[in-house]
């Protein structure tokens, strides 16, 4: 049996989106700046995603830019708007617990550029403290960067409150949102809420990898940070990856067809799967898992078995999960994340992340947790000394 | 400057007399590997008691001699220009641009070295050397000779062409792979053992290995990680018989059985037990590993002697008396050591105990084992039968 629970790191491609995506490469493939039909027809389908997406963020299509994907999207945001704002300040906040595409770009603006930037901790469900937030605020913030869901422990941020605190002290000052865990998820409206910025990613929602979004309010200032052909008027350069987007609308718009059933029935499973894990002793479920948390993480410490080897184990009976965070595993540092939730010691290399979709089903997590029940007696027997 | 082909010197395989013969076409079989996948048409040939590499048509320059640097048993590679034999005064022209696209700075010296092999052509071998020695120093003014150390040694050899060169790469020396029979490489994936590698196959030793796992402990990219360092070794020695061998359960019950300070070293020794049974299998003639002394519990002199103590075959630790820098400087010279630093944990270290035994008593090591009597037997063929072996190659 195959079980894929890694849908954090990436999903599989609906149906649809792979059809789309092969009749654009091999039929539709002209270049959407070629003056010619083949020109017009590839637009076309530039048009429709950004028609859907903007429908279902209830934006406007013109504030919609395609990007490679939800680090680029990230990166555009974050360095886009604080070069062109740096005149009205210096000071830039996020959190201790985004993910790298923000970390890391804020670090190059801090070190590079010369920003300032606040790294906002969470409390022990892994949400910021507002408080602290409020805090942070100065005359000189320009930017406010949160992110929706967390990728590693499934906690959904306060964004309605932390941008009612930032714009309340300053409405200039801008608010981003990395998305990517989000949407999809949950009905996102930033002008309801008065986010500038969004990220979004194609291949967390089932559709193509490559392929990114972020919306920029039309207010805000931003500058290119690549540079070519002047397409997206001029904010990212580069043919746009047409299949890519396609692709993108096909999946958005499928992910929110029935969304609450989808949602309903993940919860349901992580219900279940939450309540069979807790059977085993000495473990733990980071942060909430209630109705508060996204319906799709499940991040579990397995105290005494270091996840590594947790998920190899998992991996030969064909169960796919993901110590921390798939892209920060690479480096199999200690996660920044769970620290910062003040994580017991004993889970903080023994953690694992399940994540579902809306294709997992109640046998599959039936079968997990089968798994899990028989292996780890026998991996908590032998342990480094 | 356009070369046409390339003089290989070799050194040690030379003075082998009668079997000099074998060493040659090991050295030319191995050119041939070498530039197997290289852009350009190659004749690999003997001729007067040397070997060319004759490039025809188009060819890669950099590539060619990235890949004759790779050839043990090549002591120095030299990029020769063919002219077509139109009179001594066209020669003379030839080798006055030769030496100024060459040479841009003409303080220096040089020293002209004809051999005249086509016994036909109306020049002797000094006449050449004066000759030409004269139409240089008539060109560059501020060039000068010097017959006893030159800077520069002009060779100029007189066939149904004439060869130009002075320019020597050095290569790697060493001897043709294939010279010195095979040997059992014990490859981790760590800095060491693939350096342990290409230090014994520099002798023209041919090179199998054995890779120890332990899933679900090691993950597949460790193995992946394994494949990509024979992969970059088999660049020098060919292609490499690599035998992967699942070694969790033999672990475990070692584990459950034996103290846990002597895990490392008992593990060990059946790493070499096993390794050992493969060489025999396949005419191996010893075991190679990176093992340096002193540089963890395991390659104290007490614990060399106990995993030497499983085999009898000669176990060759070609990295014995190197520090870890002298290792590090070998594995990046050989392209190894970005990839044997990916953090993926390997199969010695993760039942590791906090203070393993440094010095292993052979005696109390022995009798450990006795607790895997029952049962070790079994595991043991259990993971020769369960062996998955590729052949990896560049």
């Amino acid at each position: 049996m195959e079980v894929y629970l890694d849908n954090s790191a990436t999903t599989k491609c609906y149906d649809s989106v792979k059809e789309i995506v092969q009749k654009v490469m091999c039929e539709d493939y002209g270049n959407p700046s070629s003056m010619h039909k083949k020109g017009v027809e590839a637009e076309k389908y530039i048009k429709e995603t950004k028609e859907i997406l903007a429908k279902l963020l209830k934006v406007q299509e013109k504030e919609i830019y395609f990007t490679s994907g939800g680090t680029e999207s990230d990166n555009l945001a974050l360095i886009g708007t604080a070069r062109a704002n740096h005149r009205s300040g210096k000071h830039l906040i996020t959190t201790s617990i985004e993910h790298p595409a923000i970390l890391n770009t804020m670090q190059y603006l801090e070190n590079e550029e010369g920003f300032r930037v606040t790294y906002l901790p969470v409390d022990s469900e892994g949400k910021i403290r507002l408080d602290a937030l409020q805090e942070a605020l100065c005359e000189e913030t320009i930017l406010v960067s949160i992110m929706y869901v967390n990728n590693e422990m499934g906690s959904v941020q306060p964004i309605d409150q932390a941008v009612k605190i930032v714009k309340d002290y300053n409405k200039n000052i801008l608010f981003h949102v990395d998305a990517v865990q989000g949407f999809g998820k949950y009905k996102i409206y930033p002008k309801k809420l008065s986010v500038d910025l969004l990220s979004i990613s194609g291949h967390k929602i089932h559709g193509p990898k490559g392929i990114g979004a972020l919306y920029v309010n039309e207010k805000t200032k931003i500058k290119p940070i690549i540079f070519g052909g002047e397409q997206q008027k001029n904010i990212r350069s580069g043919t746009e990856n047409v299949p890519g987007i396609a692709g993108l609308g096909m999946a958005a718009k499928e992910i929110y067809t029935n969304l609450d059933e989808k949602v309903a029935h993940m919860r349901q499973l992580k219900q279940r799967f939450i309540t069979g894990v807790m059977k085993i002793e000495d473990t733990t479920i980071h942060g909430r898992y209630d109705e508060t948390s996204a319906p799709h993480i499940i991040s579990v410490g397995i105290a005494g078995i270091r996840s590594e080897v947790l998920l190899h184990t998992l991996e030969e009976k064909g169960i796919y999960v993901s110590s921390g965070s798939a892209c920060a595993s690479n480096h199999p540092a200690i996660s920044g994340v769970l620290k910062g939730i003040g994580a017991k010691n004993e889970f903080l290399d023994a953690t694992i992340r399940f994540s579902l979709s809306e294709f997992t089903t109640e046998e599959e997590i039936d079968y997990t947790l089968e798994t899990l029940y028989n292996c780890i007696p026998m991996l908590r027997r032998y342990t480094r000394h | 400057m356009k070369f046409q082909s390339f003089l290989i010197k070799y050194g040690e395989i030379g003075i082998k007399g009668k079997n000099r013969y074998i060493f040659e076409d090991a050295l030319m079989r191995q050119i041939r590997f070498a530039l197997k996948d290289v852009e350009g048409t190659f004749n690999v040939h003997k001729a007067q008691g040397r070997v060319y590499v004759d490039c025809n048509g188009e060819f890669d320059y950099d590539e060619t001699v990235a890949g004759l640097k790779r050839v043990f048993g090549i002591v120095g590679i030299c990029p020769v220009i063919h002219v077509e034999d139109k009179g001594f005064d066209e020669l003379k022209k030839v080798v006055v641009n030769y030496m100024d696209e060459m040479y841009p700075d003409k303080n220096t010296t040089f020293k002209v070295e004809a051999r005249r092999g086509k016994k036909s052509y109306p020049k002797n071998s000094m006449e050449i050397n004066c000759e030409i020695g004269e139409a240089i120093l008539e060109a560059f003014p501020e060039i000068k000779v010097d017959v006893h150390k030159p800077a520069i040694k002009l060779n100029i050899e007189v066939r149904e062409e004439i060869y130009i060169y002075s320019e020597i790469i050095p290569g790697p020396g060493g001897m043709p792979v294939g010279t010195n029979g095979k040997a059992m490489l014990l490859l981790s994936g760590g800095i060491d053992s693939p350096v342990a590698g290409y230090m014994i196959s520099k002798r023209g030793v041919g090179l199998e290995a054995t890779y120890f796992h332990a899933p679900p402990y090691t993950s597949e990219r460790a193995k992946q990680k394994v494949i990509d360092l024979a992969k970059l070794v088999s660049k020098y020695s060919g292609p490499i018989k690599l035998n992967i061998v699942n070694f969790t359960d033999i672990q475990l019950y070692i584990y459950d059985k034996c103290p846990h300070d002597e895990l490392t070293i008992i593990m060990r020794r059946y790493m070499m037990k096993i390794a050992e049974h493969f060489a025999k299998e396949s005419g191996c003639l010893g075991l190679i590993t990176g093992e340096s002394i002193g540089q963890v519990a395991s390659q104290t002199m007490q614990s060399l002697m106990a995993t030497n103590d499983v085999c009898s075959l000669p176990v060759y630790r070609p990295v014995i008396g190197f520090d870890k820098q002298e290792i590090v400087d070998i594995a990046e010279k050989i392209d190894t050591y970005e990839t044997s630093i990916l953090p993926f944990e390997d199969c010695c270290t993760i039942f590791v105990a906090k203070h393993p035994v440094t010095k292993p008593n052979l005696n109390i090591i022995r009798r450990s084992e006795e607790n895997l009597a029952e049962k070790i037997d079994e595991l043991f063929e259990q993971a020769i039968q369960t062996v998955e072996t590729i052949v990896v190659k560049p």
